[in-house]
């Protein structure tokens, strides 16, 4: 049977990104010919470079614009496609906009910092638009084989992104070390995947959860997910396998790791929760549980004496991975709409948090410790506030979407009676209230160290801010809407 | 379908005048700020008429959802407004009061600094009253209620730096917070048995028939009481009130008069359901009220400030609306808080007017004979005074009368609460005549220069009466209390019946802009009948009684403070120890502290801080802070930057994991 155009539109988004990223490349690869085919003179080369980028990063924004469009045209067509490999239904769908907007929202923040980097960013639009195109492929797929290729899609954009800033050493070594740990880790994925195919004769999610379901569960089965979770915790940056975030995140460029703390990782979340609910995978609780508690504990215990804020941010978003992970290890139907609302909420306050630092950083990212941040407040009121924002919805403070995650996945882990758990969670909760809490002291009690400059807040920069303020305070304000539609998924898959 | 009417409207005007106001009126001109305010304030009231003018072809209650809220589990609670016959009165009344004290505040304000802050916050309190009268759930409610908290706290200690206004607004908060702490049991009781906060359904599940039945009502209705006690000013909290007269003028007629201090009153009304199950919570809620009316009354006949003596007389008057709560009489304390909006409101603008015209001089005692000098004023408290004492047919005598015959004849009733209440009217007309006559009449006996006094920007040359733009308010509140009672009790209680009494009526729901709440609204439960006692009394002869109560009044007063202005020394001189009790307010104050303030700051300063936070707390946070640094030092040395003890640790956790879950599998 050959595909009908209704399997093409379950594809739609993913097909756009990639047109879109070929573009870029396209035009790119076109400018630069002309370029330098007509001016020897590096100077004007340098200038008709900078007007070349700006069009190439608006064709981006057009494609992950375009891209989010294209989620609400494939909503209409709910249903599998391609002999079965992908499903399109309210839980891809939530996922492909999330991603999507990430997208945009990334874009948006990379504008000023590809010109004040002055990094050449032609492939870089690209590699975020397939990187996207593999993030949302990951949501929709139920073939693990299908996921596993679209995670080293998700992944080989990432590796070569976190490697941008090729002026910088500890880029390079960021780029390398993610690409080596990430692709030991991924072999775990592919190895789980195998394992999982000798235990229940197929790869499909639907039919090993009917196979699961329905018998004796064979060991070779528990060895399959153990293989599985290991491969996708690390990308997750699950304890015990966080231990290359730090090191990545520090030396990526801000606007990457906002991108890749938020998208890559709420995509391999989807997976994680199809493989965990939808396949029913056996030993769940346990080992979530150990997961969960490690991930909290660590991130948060890591994060106390950073003074990068980069560092920082990573072990926080350790620590945001075991929260997360918490909503695993409870019921499905309140355990998974609270992990889908947590991603989102964790999507806007991280993605703006770190367009924050990126800005800040200015040329060479030099301005990255506590110390610089010191006396924000004044000098930058409007941008310390909004920083302070994030950081109060990271803690998890009311009329921020991160109360309501942390509020939601916490609850649902009470339901299902994981009270220690939850305890863990809490005191957890606590420490970290401690280093987010000490950037806002910094910025608002200290005084300013050394003169840092601060740039004015480009038009760009200014929409992903806001954005992800509008998106971080309505999560917090009216959470229902949202946390409604992610309760449908949830209802749809336990039918 | 019945109309959209966007109610939700009215209070977002309000909140964005204090918005503009409050984040721009530092660089705009006092005309611009007047501008706004006005407008803001005066659309609203425009909108609130037009709903009321539209009022005729709704199906009540009239409920429009605009988004919902909460979930959690099976609770919810919406982003929702309600509106029926008791929310159309307090809509009208608010923001037509609130108009005009705006248009009254300009003159009144002019000469103060901070004059946009003035107004943000009084529009901020019209936000969050209208609110608190149109929230269709009791969480939606308790967030106007906090809200009118806030800005009468903020409008209280307006001039912060004086010491005693600053104490006024702590005390204000911190006593309604006790009042507040009632309030929020009750509403977790809701939640926990009824299921939801919504008005609708809090009067279908309030039945005896529910587990705990009677008792469970009756802790509800007595924690809404504890509530309505601390905003509305009743026993035992109502000593904020008379300090709360720190405030500029115009907020004390607004929020301590007219507006916020009803909240109470309208707060027990919307849960009569509650309260018709619980007899028990009825009396308590009448005899409070019939204590507070009378001890109230009394601290007033002893006060030289003309503003405290106003301030004592609200809780007096408030206590008799809890009287007619307490005896079932829903509609007749609706009634009294509407016409005492009046009546109140225009005493304490006029108040404020002689205030303003003797340059800020607040004593009793240092004026007299003012009635030629200020005629406009003169004549308009006239009117204020008249209506208060209950004189016919001004509008306080309509709605005290409905309260008395009623608390005489209802089943609810008692004659005990009839002849106290008589006996306060009594009171009230001699303390009223009293500041009348010595305020108007007589020679005057301030200061000639009346001026350097108070906070110095009402000192300007001699007595003189107020601006027009004070006096139209003050013509307009005067008007409304001389006829404001004509209605008559009978028809105004036809009116609110369908919200007192509803049973056949079916309410529609309105979906709002976002359109997403669900259909749950049910007609209220049927009500108790509101019955008789079998009493054989003439409504004539107990009328009757009353207004001879307050004519004697009138005669005492003017006997004692107009004829000989010798014998009230003396009268106060023979009885000794009891006039001196009555003068210092019955030493509540005093009690208080004593009992309550000062052992709560000694045991917080010497057992809680001292001992608890900073010996155990503290020390043991501080050191488990230098453990968490500690293992925090050994994660970090975990990152060497080696890759290949990175892949070390990978492995040993993947080790683990399988080893796990392979010991999992075998089990």
């Amino acid at each position: 049977m050959l595909p009908q155009t209704a399997d093409y539109m379950r594809l739609l988004p993913e097909i756009v990104l990639t047109v879109f990223g070929m573009i870029v490349m396209v035009m790119d690869a076109a400018a630069e010919g002309r370029g330098e085919g007509r001016s020897r003179g590096r100077s004007i080369g340098r200038i008709k470079d900078r007007r070349i980028e700006k069009i190439l990063g608006a064709v981006a924004l057009v494609g992950s614009l375009a891209a989010i469009t294209a989620t609400f045209v494939q909503a209409q067509y709910p249903g599998f496609a391609f002999w079965n490999m992908v499903q399109v239904d309210s839980f891809s769908v939530f996922f492909h906009f999330l991603v999507a907007a990430v997208t945009a929202v990334v874009i948006l923040t990379s504008f000023e910092y590809m010109e004040v980097q002055q990094i050449r960013a032609g492939e870089y639009y690209a590699l975020i638009l397939f990187g996207a195109a593999g993030m949302s492929l990951m949501s929709s797929a139920v073939e693990l084989v299908l996921v596993f290729i679209a995670l080293e899609i998700s992944s080989i954009s990432t590796y070569v992104l976190a490697g941008f800033r090729r002026r910088a050493a500890i880029s390079s070594e960021s780029s390398v070390k993610y690409f080596l740990l990430g692709s030991f880790a991924t072999a775990f994925f592919l190895y789980g995947v195998a394992l999982m195919f000798g235990a229940t004769g197929s790869t499909n999610i639907a039919t090993i959860g009917d196979v699961l379901r329905s018998g004796q569960i064979p060991l070779l089965a528990y060895a399959g997910v153990a293989l599985m979770f290991v491969g996708l915790g690390f990308k997750v940056a699950a304890a015990p396998f966080h231990i290359w975030t730090p090191d990545v995140y520090e030396g990526a460029p801000s606007p990457v790791v906002g991108f890749m703390s938020t998208a890559p990782k709420a995509a391999v979340f989807a997976v994680l929760l199809r493989i965990m609910f939808e396949a029913h995978a056996p030993g769940r609780i346990g080992l979530i549980w150990v997961v969960a508690a490690l991930s909290m504990t660590i991130g948060n215990l890591g994060a106390l004496v950073q003074d990068n804020i980069k560092r920082l941010l990573a072990y926080s978003s350790i620590a945001h991975a075991g929260y997360l992970l918490v909503a695993y290890a409870a019921l499905p139907d309140n355990g998974i709409p609270a992990a889908m609302f947590y991603t989102a909420s964790y999507a806007a306050m991280n993605v703006g948090a770190f367009a924050v630092v990126s800005h800040f950083g200015s040329a060479g990212e030099r301005y990255v410790t506590l110390g610089d941040y010191s006396g924000l407040g004044r000098r930058s009121p409007l941008l310390a506030a909004t920083l302070t924002i994030f950081l109060l919805s990271l803690i998890g403070i009311p009329i921020t979407g991160g109360f309501f995650a942390k509020f939601y996945v916490f609850s649902a882990a009470l339901q299902a009676n994981l009270v220690g758990l939850v305890i863990v969670g809490v005191l957890n909760s606590a420490v970290g209230a401690y280093y987010y809490l000490r950037i806002i002291v910094v910025m608002y009690m200290r005084e300013p160290q050394q003169e840092v400059p601060v740039a004015r807040i480009p038009v760009g920069l200014g929409f992903a801010l806001a954005i992800s303020l509008v998106t971080t305070i309505y999560l917090g304000v009216l959470p229902g809407r949202v946390l409604e539609y992610a309760s449908r998924t949830a209802t749809a898959w336990m039918r | 379908m019945t109309p959209n009417l966007h109610l939700w409207l009215i209070p977002v005007l309000a909140l964005i005048g204090a918005a503009i106001n409050g984040l721009f009126g530092k660089r705009f001109s006092r005309q611009t700020v007047v501008a706004v305010a006005l407008l803001f304030s005066g659309a609203a009231f425009a909108f609130a008429l037009w709903v009321a003018s539209q009022f005729s072809s709704l199906t009540t209650p009239h409920i429009e959802t605009l988004a919902t809220w909460i979930r959690a589990g099976e609770f919810r609670a919406d982003f929702a407004f309600y509106l029926d016959q008791l929310s159309l009165v307090m809509l009208l009344v608010v923001t037509g009061v609130g108009f005009l004290i705006h248009i009254y505040s300009v003159g009144y304000m002019w000469e103060e600094g901070g004059f946009y802050r003035f107004f943000a916050y009084l529009n901020l309190f019209m936000f969050f009253m209208l609110t608190l009268v149109l929230a269709s759930n009791y969480l939606l409610m308790f967030i106007g209620w906090e809200g009118v908290g806030l800005a009468s706290y903020l409008l209280i200690g307006f001039w912060f730096t004086k010491d005693s206004a600053a104490a006024a607004g702590k005390k204000a908060f911190i006593v309604n917070r006790i009042g507040d702490f009632g309030f929020l049991i009750a509403l977790f009781l809701m939640i926990q048995h009824f299921g939801s906060l919504d008005f609708a359904q809090v009067a279908r599940g309030a039945s005896p028939a529910l587990p705990g039945g009677e008792a469970l009502l009756t802790t509800i209705g007595l924690l809404l009481m504890v509530g309505a006690a601390g905003k509305s000013a009743q026993i035992p909290l109502y000593v904020w009130l008379p300090d709360a007269m720190e405030g500029p003028t115009p907020v004390s007629a607004l929020i301590h008069a007219a507006t916020m201090v009803t909240a109470g009153v309208y707060m027990v009304s919307r849960s009569h359901v509650i309260f018709e199950h619980a007899p028990g919570a009825m009396m308590v809620v009448a005899i409070i009220g019939t204590l507070t009316a009378l001890f109230a009354a009394t601290i007033g006949m002893c006060q030289t400030d003309i503003k405290k003596v106003l301030a004592y007389s609200t809780v007096s008057q408030l206590g008799y609306m809890f009287i007619a709560c307490g005896v079932g009489a829903f509609s007749a304390g609706i009634f009294h808080l509407m016409t005492h909006a009046f009546f109140k409101g225009l005493l304490f603008l006029a108040a404020g007017s002689v205030i303003h015209a003797v340059g800020g001089e607040q004593d009793m005692r240092k004026m007299g004979g003012l009635r030629t000098k200020i005629p406009w004023t003169f004549w308009t408290m006239t009117a204020g005074t008249f209506a208060i004492a209950g004189f016919p047919p001004l509008a306080g005598f309509f709605s005290k009368d409905a309260i008395l015959f009623k608390a005489f004849t209802s089943t609810y009733g008692s004659w005990i609460y009839w002849a106290i209440g008589v006996f306060t009217a009594f009171l009230t007309s001699f303390y009223m005549f009293r500041q009348w006559f010595s305020t108007f009449f007589g020679e005057y006996r301030g200061d000639d220069r009346a001026d350097f006094h108070g906070h110095g920007e009402h000192g300007h040359g001699g007595i003189h009466e107020s601006p027009a733009v004070m006096l139209v308010p003050l013509v307009i509140l005067a008007l409304l209390s001389v006829c404001g009672g004509w209605i008559g009790s009978e028809r105004f209680d036809k009116f609110l019946a369908p919200a007192f009494h509803a049973s056949e009526f079916t309410p529609v729901v309105q979906h709002g802009a976002m359109g997403m709440g669900p259909d749950t609204v049910v007609p209220a439960t049927p009500v108790l009948p509101t019955g008789r006692r079998d009493v054989e009394v003439s409504e004539t002869l107990l009328t009757g009684i009353s207004v001879a109560a307050a004519l004697l009044g009138f005669l005492l007063a003017g006997q004692l403070y107009y004829r000989r202005r010798d014998l009230p020394g003396k009268i106060a001189r023979a009885l000794g120890g009891f006039y001196e009790t009555v003068l210092h307010k019955y030493y509540v104050d005093k009690i208080y502290a004593a009992v309550f303030v000062k052992p709560l700051i000694e045991g917080s300063t010497k057992l809680l801080w001292h001992g608890i936070d900073r010996d155990v707390i503290d020390a043991s946070i501080d050191n488990s802070a230098d453990g968490a640094r500690e293992v925090s030092d050994a994660v970090r040395h975990m990152q060497s930057g080696n890759i290949r003890s990175y892949a070390g640790w990978v492995a040993a956790g993947a080790a683990l994991v399988i080893l796990y879950m392979v010991w999992v599998g075998t089990r």
